[in-house]
């Protein structure tokens, strides 16, 4: 076990380094001096070679690229432009809220999709199948902003059960959480929509399996056979999609963040883009990059785990 | 059909060819109401927007200050926004929006990654492994947040938006392609088109290609679901065509200022956004149903 669990921390190095290239490689194939692009048009050109001392970017490209690599590695993502404060104080300082959101959406989306996919395929074909499936249907088809706007005009504005404004005090546990209902609903709908999806699949496929029905012959209570006999063995394609989702709600987080005016990763990003924050954006997506691949690398693990046949191939 | 003659030889000769699987995927999408009504809607959005110039009650950038934030019904059916603009006229101007950009951004996807896939997989060995560590690489980006830097990098206009959105959905039609060529490449048709001496281009585009055209064209109408929910969210961040030209992403963007005065701003075109991206995903899901293998004898 605990090979397995360095030998997949080690293959997650080279698709690290391979992704820190990548965003290398985008800030630069951008038409334009970023130097003009930061100060504008009208920058004289002492102030665009000061910017551009400061950014290292008058050194060979190879130069930057090292000592790019080399500060990535050691959490150092340089300082903001605008803000003058270490790109990692920023992130760090709204991670909290970008982290609450999106933890508790995959728990909302795997604590409604995986019950509902299980009913939906212990009645395969009935009306509970047929509503589950048309509801998954919606549920994927939703934009976060349009779900998000919709619940605000719902809960928040006509029926006032919710607050308009969702930043929360961190430290008052209650508001917190009475803060994250809606954006957690909103984030978590198209996450739970897909796991109902995948469940009522893999479950199909799992309860039609012998061993079912050699643990139905042995008189095992059918309520184990299936939680425990059949979800064990459908449990690979939902941690799957579970950990897929994890980086397609990283990049809907902003617009939730949006929608309901919290705080987060996201909101960060859409500043940085408006307000030219070269250095910022570059240490963002290195870390939004670093997030997936850890997520990606914990998904392998949990594989591992549930299904130990997988630490041996 | 007396003409058919008992020999099987000739039997043979004479017996229609089988449909091919993508016109048998067709004949059983038919056949499913959720497949068919989710096309009905595509098509009703597709005709306004080709009939947009003609159908639009107003001009979608007529400004009428005095009738400005107007709730529907009266002369303007869906209301006015903040600048005294028909709803409705700019709902069906921004359907093209939508539309365009989603279907070229996605018919690069397919044309780009498709190839990549095949080419890959047809050559195989370590190259194959470089090209799909890198999409490995490009799918580890969430796509909206890929869009969103692209988009921000490049300078928002109609060109860079499709040329984002077909960047996240590059990888995935790579992955698609690549599978089935694998296995393609491997089979008697194949070898034989090598032994007489066919170019490698010409065995993948005349021999590989029409074999996994359908499960690219599946894939593509599953993408364009997404697609046009990107293009959405990045207008609405406000990364999308510039105004005055109306977008549904865009128009939802206002709609949202404006939400405690005129809540009907965003809710008529986030509505629109939905009805598209529902649309395109039951057509998808029944032709995927219809063309897996798994599924296609139940």
């Amino acid at each position: 076990m605990f090979f397995f669990f360095v030998r997949r921390l080690l293959a997650a190095v080279p698709t690290l380094l391979a992704v820190l290239t990548l965003v290398f490689v985008i800030v630069r194939i951008v038409p334009g001096d970023p130097a003009l692009v930061i100060l504008g048009d009208q920058a004289t050109p002492e102030a665009a070679a000061a910017l551009r001392q400061r950014l290292g970017l008058d050194r060979p490209l190879w130069e930057q690229y090292v000592s790019f690599i080399g500060n990535a590695l050691t959490g150092d993502f340089g300082t903001s432009l605008v803000t003058g404060r270490p790109v990692l104080d920023e992130v760090a300082a709204v991670l909290p809220h970008t982290i609450d959101l999106t933890v508790a959406s995959m728990i909302f989306g795997v604590a409604t999709g995986v019950p509902l996919g299980i009913w939906a395929a212990l009645h395969r074909n009935r009306a509970v199948d047929v509503a589950a499936r048309i509801l998954s249907l919606f549920g994927l088809s939703f934009p976060v902003f349009v779900s998000g706007i919709f619940a605000l005009l719902l809960f928040s504005l006509h029926w006032r059960l919710f607050p308009v404004i969702g930043s929360a005090n961190l430290d008052d546990l209650p508001d917190r959480l009475h803060k994250l209902v809606l954006p957690t609903v909103t984030l978590g709908l198209i996450m739970a929509a897909y796991i109902t999806r995948v469940t009522r699949s893999a479950m199909l496929a799992s309860l039609s399996e012998d061993y079912i029905r050699t643990a139905r012959a042995k008189g095992v209570p059918w309520r184990r056979v299936v939680w425990v006999h059949g979800l064990r063995n459908a449990s690979l394609p939902i941690v799957t999609v579970v950990g897929l989702y994890v980086g397609i709600l990283l990049g809907n987080s902003v617009l939730t963040e949006i929608v309901f005016n919290r705080p987060g990763l996201g909101k960060i990003i859409v500043g940085a883009l408006n307000q030219r924050d070269y250095t910022m954006l570059q240490g963002l997506m290195v870390i939004y990059c670093f997030l997936i691949v850890v997520v990606n690398a914990v998904t392998d693990l949990l594989y591992g785990v549930l299904d130990p046949r997988v630490q041996a191939a | 059909m007396s003409a058919v003659s008992d020999d099987p030889l000739v039997a043979a000769e004479v017996a229609p060819p089988p449909p091919s699987p993508w016109k048998r995927a067709l004949g059983k999408a038919r056949s499913n109401p959720t497949t068919m009504i989710g096309a009905l809607i595509c098509l009703l959005i597709l005709a306004g927007a080709v009939l947009a110039p003609w159908i639009s009650p107003y001009d979608p950038a007529d400004q009428d200050i005095i009738n400005r934030l107007q709730p529907p019904g009266g002369d303007y059916l869906l209301g006015t926004d903040q600048f005294g603009r028909d709803i409705l006229s700019r709902l069906l101007w921004g359907a093209r929006i939508s539309l365009s950009v989603s279907l070229s951004a996605i018919l690069a996807a397919m044309v780009i990654g498709g190839a990549i896939g095949m080419v890959s997989g047809y050559i195989g060995g370590r190259f194959d492994l470089f090209v799909m560590q890198v999409m490995d690489v490009l799918l580890s980006f969430p796509s909206l947040i890929l869009g969103l830097i692209v988009v921000a990098l490049l300078g928002p206009d109609l060109v860079n938006l499709i040329v984002a959105i077909a960047l996240t959905a590059i990888a995935p039609f790579a992955r698609i392609a690549r599978a089935p060529t694998l296995a393609l490449k491997e089979r008697a048709f194949v070898e034989a088109g090598r032994a007489l001496g066919y170019s490698h281009t010409r065995i993948i585009f005349r021999h590989i290609l029409p074999n996994i055209t359908s499960e690219v064209m599946v894939m593509a109408t599953l993408w364009l679901a997404t697609a046009v929910r990107v293009e959405a969210s990045l207008s609405f961040i406000g990364l999308g065509v510039k105004p005055p030209t109306p977008t549904w992403g865009g128009m939802t963007r206002d709609g949202f200022e404006n939400i405690l005065d005129a809540p009907w701003l965003a809710v008529f075109p986030g509505i629109a956004i939905l009805l598209l991206v529902l649309g395109l995903n039951m057509v998808g899901d029944g032709l995927r149903d219809a063309t897996d293998p798994k599924l296609r004898n139940e």
